[in-house]
Order: structure tokens, then sequence, then C-alpha cells
């Protein structure tokens, strides 16, 4: 299992067929304190690079874009009750899971080292 | 203390009586119409209405006890001639439906004093007509690309675009999404102003308006502005006026002149009339001879004989946004205010406006960062707390708490969102030098003290009525009514 | 020169610390050829003048005659105690409370606005206030598409909605994909059968208005639950002095509510400005525009009122906002408030019962009239229709010269209703005026 990132910040794991997907501790940092997640609905098909769910910090609100298409198998409800969670654990807590459609959108995603390299020219 | 109403409520108690009913009671409606329980409102006397209320009143700024500093807001005196005027009994008393019932003899002078306001607004923006029905700027702003994008479906236009500076307000963005348009923003150059080579680049046949404000957020006069918008033109594209910021130019520029096709005006900014602590405001909205077709309905026509009367609208209307004039009552209180000023008063409440902005850019650049040190500006000036941020751990917010443990209110910070740490300060005209010199020193001590004792600012504000509230704490565990 | 406090000596100190020489020079980056080419206006006046000519010009306007004018804008009582309090310049001078810490009291009001909103409809969630009841109702309509996820693409009005908030809707809409269908007028109420008939899963939502625009009273649970079926939304309309005795929002299961508020406490004002009530299902609440207030605590613990949810606003979000609304109509829900809190929970019921009881017996002597027929075949609440043997405006001028306004005229709202007007009676109304108002009928028809 490969961990990738996208440019939105959007972390990837590939298990077999389904990759995890969160965001990255670096975009919940930019956004403080969460307090709402809007999750996508299960079974609803997603292009690479969609909006299929949001995030409300105090502050701000984002969008989060899917790194690779598929469709949505699982979201995680624990996020509707505790979006602290995020702040807690981003790189750990998945937001959704995919079935992904084409695995080879991963190979267009950042790897650790590669997203270290790019939120410094951010 | 801060308990509501509910809390003070007794079961039993009352407040005023209401007028003696002199009929009989009609046979009760059927059961299946009528509601369950009573709407649980308090109960409580009307002393302790008043108390409350009073004490409630006791618990805020406003700009007749406190210097508001905040850029792009504008809050300036509001006359009290205008309180006056407003609570006149055949203005506000006058229902409505007259107008339905097109009994223009009962609202003559209704009718007259928004022709008169119509026409000076005319006069001071160089449009050709004005509606006044909106009932705010973002309202205003919304009315404004409606008529865009009906002058374009008319001309069979396949536009998609509406193009804004990074520095617009969040009303812009938000405006053009409501009427279905895409929004392209456009990067600020070295001098805050909307790049003209970068605008060039994204400026095509899909774009619908081009939306501007003038000076723009930073407090800056774009001088391409007349090459944007013939640029604009050349591609059928509009030119969108946000007018928030009229009160720096009055009697110096008009939008009209300029080739602006459409503007709206904030009256609760530059014509005076009271915040109200978030409104009602008012945003009539002017257009050039390209959208007269397409204002929305209820206009007020004049004629010798007739007198006043509602005109017909106009076959390419493009319908309601309100259902009568807007706030009336606000459109009065800004004509007062109008009439009060005059021509030359006019034009001096600009001067003024921007003489004590760039006074305290001066006066505070060699203490902290200008955005743009080497101009002038117009009506407001932007800061910069970066420095401080990096240095010593201050942020734009907590200089701003800093200064309303002395009565000041905050400027406005975080926006524009191109200025990091930004603090935009907008004095007004109405202010006089010695609450300006205040001001400026205890934004000096505010710097002095971010670099001797950062630690101090957490504490701020300490005199008011709370500290600093757990925003975060509200939004996870929402509590937005007594239960 | 009014409310300009600079003396000669300050703009010349003023000047010299900027490091320019006039005044003129602080608009040298504006080119000449961008000038404004004319700026022709009146000289100023002293305030004294110009209070005189607005008291000459509201002279112009009649608002002398026993009104029994309703439509959706009423002639209510107003207690001393909300213009008292409303005119603090502590809360009209105020600005938006953005800095929770210098704005307590406003956030406070508000609080318990919403409160009291919420316990008026029934509603779980509601916000500061909107413009009006005709844009909280195209709100309202855009909620429910956004509900939908923007893939429910129909809305639909019922024939008893205030037909100018139909146009406001309409005019709201038709820059996106959407399509309003509003149901032709049967007769005073709800053509159920055919609504039933239009309700299919494409529908976002339904708005109806009860009681109606001719003031009749119905029951749309049924209806209601099959909105519910095909997850379509029920976005229901009122006025807020009805609801002290029928049902709310909450009782026939609407998920958004919409409304005017003039009749909470503020003027008529020729139409504004008043405040609109927008109020849905807690569920429903981000895509809920508009301000909203909340309870939290500071750092020492203390009870704090704060704006929340502030990341649906256009401010933040942008052009990803619910709405482009940034303002309330804040001082009218203050108003609205103070109004509610003087009536307080038994007066309202009793201030409720007044305006139907008034309406009933008004309704009933008129119908007793020979020629007066009664459109209405549903009750009413505190206005309803009458049918006359002339037209509507040959019957208000009539009236008008007998010292009343009598009503509104429908045949300018709808089609082939020449002869008919919309007749209120609120509170303020005695026998005495009503038994006039009665016999002048008598005489002229």
């Amino acid at each position: 299992m490969i961990k990738k990132y996208s440019n939105e910040h959007e972390w990837a794991i590939l298990d077999g067929e389904v990759a995890s997907i969160g965001l990255s501790a670096y975009a919940v940092e930019q956004l403080g304190d969460i307090t709402f997640v809007e999750l996508p609905e299960i079974g609803a098909e997603a292009d690479k690079d969609d909006s299929i769910a949001f995030i409300e910090s105090v502050k701000a609100a984002s969008d989060i874009y899917t790194p690779v298409g598929g469709e949505v198998v699982e979201a995680n409800e624990e996020l509707e009750n505790k979006p602290e969670l995020l702040n807690e654990a981003a790189e750990t807590t998945w937001i959704f899971k995919l079935k992904v459609s084409d695995a080879s959108e991963f190979d267009t995603l950042m790897d650790e080292a590669g997203y270290k390299a790019y939120i410094e020219t951010l | 203390m801060s308990s509501t109403l509910f809390e003070k409520s007794h079961v039993g108690r009352k407040g005023i009586n209401i007028p003696k009913q002199s009929v009989n009671d009609a046979p009760k409606l059927d059961a299946s119409l009528l509601r369950d329980t009573k709407a649980n409102l308090p109960e409580v006397s009307e002393f302790d209405v008043v108390r409350h209320f009073t004490r409630l009143s006791n618990k805020n700024f406003s700009i007749d006890a406190n210097f508001y500093p905040l850029g792009s807001c504008t809050m300036k005196y509001n006359p009290k001639v205008q309180e006056r005027v407003g609570g006149l009994a055949g203005l506000a008393n006058l229902h409505p439906h007259h107008i339905t019932n097109n009994q223009t003899h009962l609202v003559q002078g209704a009718l007259s004093s928004l022709k008169t306001l119509e026409n000076n607004l005319c006069e001071i923006t160089g449009m050709e007509a004005f509606t006044l029905t909106p009932q705010a700027g973002a309202h205003g702003e919304m009315l404004g690309v409606m008529m865009i994008g009906a002058y374009h479906k008319k001309k069979g236009n396949n536009k998609r675009y509406v193009i804004v500076p990074d520095s617009s307000h969040g009303t812009n963005p938000a405006t053009a999404a409501m009427v279905d348009y895409d929004v392209i923003t456009v990067k600020s150059n070295k001098d805050g102003s909307m790049d003209f080579e970068a605008f060039k680049e994204v400026m095509s046949d899909e774009v619908a308006a081009v939306m501007m404000t003038a000076p723009n957020t930073l407090g800056l006069f774009n001088p391409a502005v007349k090459k944007i918008c013939d640029l604009a033109h050349s591609y059928d594209a509009l030119m969108y006026y946000d007018g928030a910021n009229m009160n720096a130019i009055m009697g110096v520029v008009r939008p009209g002149d300029i080739g602006f096709d459409v503007i709206h005006l904030n009256l609760h900014k530059t014509f005076a009339t009271p915040h109200g602590g978030g409104g009602p405001g008012a945003g009539p909205v002017g257009v050039g001879n390209k959208l007269k077709e397409f204002l929305p309905d209820l206009q007020v026509g004049f004629s010798e004989e007739k007198g006043y009367f509602f005109d017909t609208p106009h076959q390419n209307c493009i319908g309601k946004i309100s259902p009568f004039f807007g706030n009336y009552l606000v459109l009065v209180r800004a004509l007062v205010y109008m009439q009060t000023l005059g021509k030359e008063g006019m034009i001096n409440t600009s001067k003024k406006a921007v003489l004590n902005a760039n006074y305290i850019l001066a006066k505070l650049k060699p203490h902290l960062k200008a955005a743009y040190p080497n101009q002038l500006c117009m009506h407001e000036c932007v800061f910069s707390a970066e420095d401080l941020t990096k240095e010593y751990g201050i942020k734009a917010m907590d200089i701003a708490k800093y200064l309303l443990d002395f009565g000041l209110h905050a400027p406005t910070v975080y926006f524009p969102l191109i200025v990091k740490e930004s603090i935009m300060i907008e004095p007004t005209e109405t202010e006089n030098i010695d609450t300006i010199d205040y001001f400026c020193q205890k934004m000096i001590d505010a710097v002095e003290l971010a670099k001797s004792n950062p630690e101090a600012f957490k504490e701020f504000p300490k005199t008011l009525p709370i500290s600093r509230p757990d925003e975060t704490k509200a939004a996870r565990s929402l509590n937005i009514r007594w239960q | 020169m009014p409310y300009i406090p600079h003396t000669a000596q300050d703009v010349r100190k003023m000047l010299d610390v900027i490091g320019i020489k006039e005044e003129s020079n602080l608009f040298d980056a504006i080119p000449n050829e961008l000038r404004a080419k004319s700026f022709d206006l009146p000289e100023g006046l002293s305030e004294f003048e110009v209070f005189d000519n607005f008291a000459a010009l509201a002279n112009q306007n009649d608002t002398s005659k026993i009104s029994f004018l309703g439509g959706g804008y009423y002639d209510h009582i107003i207690p001393t105690a909300v213009d008292s309090l409303s005119t603090r310049s502590e809360f009209y001078t105020a600005y938006t409370p953005y800095q929770a810490e210098a704005s307590q009291g406003t956030l406070q009001a508000l609080y318990e606005f919403q409160s009291m909103i919420c316990e008026l409809t029934g509603m779980e969630a509601t916000n500061a206030s909107m413009y009006d009841g005709g844009t909280a109702m195209a709100e309202a309509a855009l909620m429910a598409v956004r509900v939908g996820r923007s893939k429910k693409k129909k809305i639909l009005v019922d024939s008893g909605v205030n037909p100018i908030y139909i146009k406001i809707v309409k005019t709201y809409l038709a820059y996106h994909d959407l399509e309003v269908i509003v149901l032709d007028v049967k007769n005073d109420g709800c053509d159920k059968e055919r609504l039933l008939s239009l309700i299919d899963k494409d529908v976002a939502g339904y708005i109806f208005q009860n009681p109606n625009f001719f003031g009749s009273v119905e029951d749309y649970s049924e209806i209601i639950t099959a909105l519910h079926d095909v997850k379509a939304l029920a976005i229901m309309s009122s006025y807020p002095i009805a609801l002290g005795i029928l049902q709310s929002a909450k009782d026939v299961d609407a998920d958004i509510f919409c409304g005017d508020g003039q009749s909470l406490g503020n003027y008529l004002g020729f139409g504004g400005p008043s405040f609109g009530i927008l109020a849905c299902k807690e569920k429903y609440i981000r895509n809920l525009p508009g301000r909203i207030v909340g309870i939290t605590d500071d750092a020492e613990g203390r009870r704090s009122y704060v704006l929340t949810l502030q990341a649906r606003e256009q401010h933040i979000r942008r052009d990803k906002a619910t709405s482009n609304i940034c303002s309330n109509q804040n001082l009218m829900a203050l108003r609205a408030t103070i109004f509610m809190a003087l009536i307080g929970k038994e007066g309202f019921v009793k201030l409720s019962n007044q305006n139907f009881n008034n309406a009933s017996y008004l309704k009933d002597e008129l119908s007793k009239v020979e020629g007066i027929s009664i459109y209405n075949q549903n009750p009413t609440f505190n206005e309803f229709v009458i049918e006359l043997p002339m037209s509507s405006s040959e019957f208000i001028n009539k009236m008008e010269s007998k010292n009343f306004f009598a009503g509104l005229k429908l045949d300018a709202l709808y089609e082939n209703f020449e002869n008919k007007v919309l007749v209120s009676a609120t509170e303020k109304r005695t026998k005495a005026q009503m038994d006039e108002f009665v016999k002048s009928v008598k005489e002229i028809v």
C-alpha cells in the first residue's frame, strides 16, 4: 500500500481496488479547527478531481476533490459527529473510500517526498 | 448578565395590553387547522422588556459612541434629522398596496421623493436611469448581473464568465454564481490594481461582464480603468461598477462617464443611512442605455398633466426583485442626507474622506508596513501585520482586539485577501483630527507592545462584556435558539 | 459644511504630514480624461429646511383613512416601547456584529429573535432575517434545489401564493436550469387534485401559503406527505400573526418556512424596510443562507453570543456561498423581537384570535349586504375576498370618498377578477368602524 498526494492536498491509499481518501495534515492545519464534514453519497460515481465532499472550519470552507475516480463505497460517518478527528489525526483519518475505476490515475499523484517538496513552494 | 428573556420569563406575567375586542368571538375554526401548542414566547412585563433591551444596548459599540476605522464599510455619522424625517406619519404609515391599486393620488409625496432621489443618483454617477428596488448592496449586485444576463440572452450572446479582480468583495463572485456565471479571478499587479495584461489574457467572447470596484478595496484608483472598459466592450462584455467606495470620488469621477454599464450604490455607506447593526441597507442600481430596457418592475414616471405615476414596465423588464420600492424609509434617509449636503457638501465629503485616510497612512507607515507605501490612497489605506506575525507572533486580529479596549472598533482585518495579515482602515470624513490622532497613537502603541510584550495580547479585550469567544465550540456544538 | 469637522488649520496640518501642497493633489492619480463631466446638484440646506420639505411631502401622501387594506401588509398595533428601544443609537448606529466582544447587545437580541421565530414557526433553525417575505421565498426555493443536490429541477408554486412574491421567485430562478410551475387559480383554495398529479421525483420543492393570498385557510398535511414520498421539500409561507392560532410549519411537517415580518412591530413604510423570515428543519441548516447567531463561551467561561457557521457565507465562500446575501434587516428583526416580547405568549394568541374574530364579524356582516357575496369557500383568517356588483375600481374610489381604504383590487393581480376586492380587518379595527364600513358599502352598491 502506497500513500500518494494531490495538488489539492488530498491523500489516497490504494488497497486492492479500493482507495481511501483523506486530507493532508498540511491542509487541515491551514483550515484550522474543522467543524463540519459533508460526506459523499454511497454509490456516487466520481471522476478524478471531481468535488464530492465538503469540509468546513470556523473561518474557511473547502471542497474535497477526489484524487482518483471511481464509485464511492464507504464514507466515514464518525466524522459527522466528530469532525475534530481530522485535527487530531489528519493523515490516518480517511474521509471516504472509492472503488477505483482506473488505477493508473495513481501514477499522476505525488509521493510523500514529492508532496513535501510541493508544500515548501506554497 | 447575559440571561435571555426566556430565563426572565414567569408564567402569568403580562406585557402590554392590546386593544379590547369589540365584537363577539366567532365560531372557532376546525381543530385540524389550528396549532397544537402555543408558541412559547417569553412572559415578561413591559418594564422587563425595556430594561432588558436597554442593558443589551449598553453592550454594543455604535458610531454615536465609538470610532469605526472599518475599511470598505464606511461607518460615518448618521445625521439625526434622518430619523425625524423617517418617522413622519405620512411616510411611515403609507400602505404599499396603493401601488397595486394604482391610486397614485394617494402617494404623490412618496413618488416625488423617489423621483428626486433617482435624478440625484443619475447626476452623481453619470448613469442614465436608476432603480430603487434593491434592498441592499448585494441585492443590487444580483440585479445588475441579472440584467447583464438578460442583455446577452436577448442578443443571443453565448457568455459563461464574469471577471473579478482578486481584491474584490466576496459578494461579487457570490453574485455571479447566483446568476449562474462562472468566475474568473484576475491577479492584482504590484500597484494593487487589476493587472491589465493579465486581464487581456483572460478576456474573450465568452466573458459576460467585468466587475470592478473603483477605487478598489485597497483604496486605490486603477488608472487603467478606461482601457479595461474599452477592451471589455470590444468583446460585448458589460462593465459592472461596484459602488461600495463611491464615497471617495463624488464630484471627481462618474462611473457613467468612464463607460460603466451598470452600477450599484450602498446608501448606508456613501449616503450615511444608519447601519442598524447589519441592516436595513439599500442598493439602488444605475444603468446606461444598453440596460435601460431590462430595469425591474416598478419605476416612477412623471408628466406635467398626470403628476407622478407608475411606469409600465418595458417588455424586456427582467421582472421583480422586491415587492415594491425596496426599503423606502432607508431611501428617504439618504435623500435627506443629500439635501443637507448639497453639491459642495458632497464634493467636500469625498475630499475629506481621502484626506483623513492619507493622513493615517502617512502617520502609521513609519510604524507598520503599508501595503502600498509609495502612493497616495483614496478613502482607505491598507497595512500588513505580516512582519509582526513572523517576528513576534502577533496577528492582525490581535491588534484589532487590542483596540477594542480603548473604545476603538477594530479595523477590517483579513480583507482584502491578497494582502497577508491585512489591516484596512477607513476613517470617513466625519471624524475629526483629535479622534484620528488618538487612533493612530493606539495603533502605534499596539505595534510597540507587540515588540516588547507579545504575550500581553492574549488577554485583549479585557474591558468588554466578554473576552474572545470560542468560535470553534459555537460551530461544533450548535446552539442557535433557546430550548 | 455639515458633518465635516475640519478647520482650515486642521487641513493644513494634515496636508503637511501627508507631504502634499493642496487638497486637490489627493486626486492626482486620477487622469483628467476620467474626471466628472458634470455634477449639477442643488445647494445644501439646513436640517430645518430639509425637514420642512419632507413634512410637506409627507402631507401629499394619504394615510388618514380607516384601512381595510391588507394583502401581506397590515395595519397592526406598534407598542411605544418598540420605537423607543429600537431608536436607541447603540442599536441603530452599530455595525454588523462581526466583532463579537463589541456587539453582545445586537448578537443576544438576534439569538432571542431566532428563538422566538423558531417558537412561532415550529422550525428548528432560522437565520437573523432576510430582506423581506418575497426574497425569502425565492431563497427558500433555491435552498430546496440545493437540498436536492441540484438534480431536481422543478419548483411548484401554489395558486394561493402572494402573486407579487411569485414574480420575485420567477425572477430569481430564471437564470438557472430550473422550471417554475405555478398552478392556475381554480377557486380560493389549493387545487389538490391537479397538484398531486404534478408531484414527481423531479420536484425539488412545493411552495404554498397559509392563509393564502385570498385569506383562505386549509390543511396541507396530506400534500406534504405526498411530497416527502418523492423526497421533495414543502415550503410553507405564512403571516406571523396568523401563527398565533393556525398550524405552524412543524404541525404540517413542512421543511422550510418563509414569510414577511412587517406585521411584527414594523411600519408599513410604503413597503419597506420590513424583514424576511427563513427557517428550516435542522438537517437543512447548511443550506440556509444568511447570518446565524449561536451561543458559546469566552476564555473565562462566560456565555457569549457569536455569528456562527460563517463559512456558508459570501465573505468566506465567495462563488460557492449559499447566497450572495450579506446584510440582514437587523433593525427590523430587533423591532420584531421587542414586539413579540411585549405581546408575550398569551398575548400573541389573543392578538391572533382578535384578528380572526374581527375579520369574521366583518365577513359575516358584508355577506348580508345585498349584491355582495363572499368568494372564499374555505374558512378565512383575517382577510377575505368580496365579489361586487360593480368594478373594483369604482368600489375603491367610492369607499375612499367615505373615508376608507376599502381593500386590494384583485384584478390588478389576476385575470378575470374584475369585481373582486380583498378586505382585511386587524385587531385595530373596532366594531364601530366596521359597522360604518358596512353601512357605506350598503350605500354604494
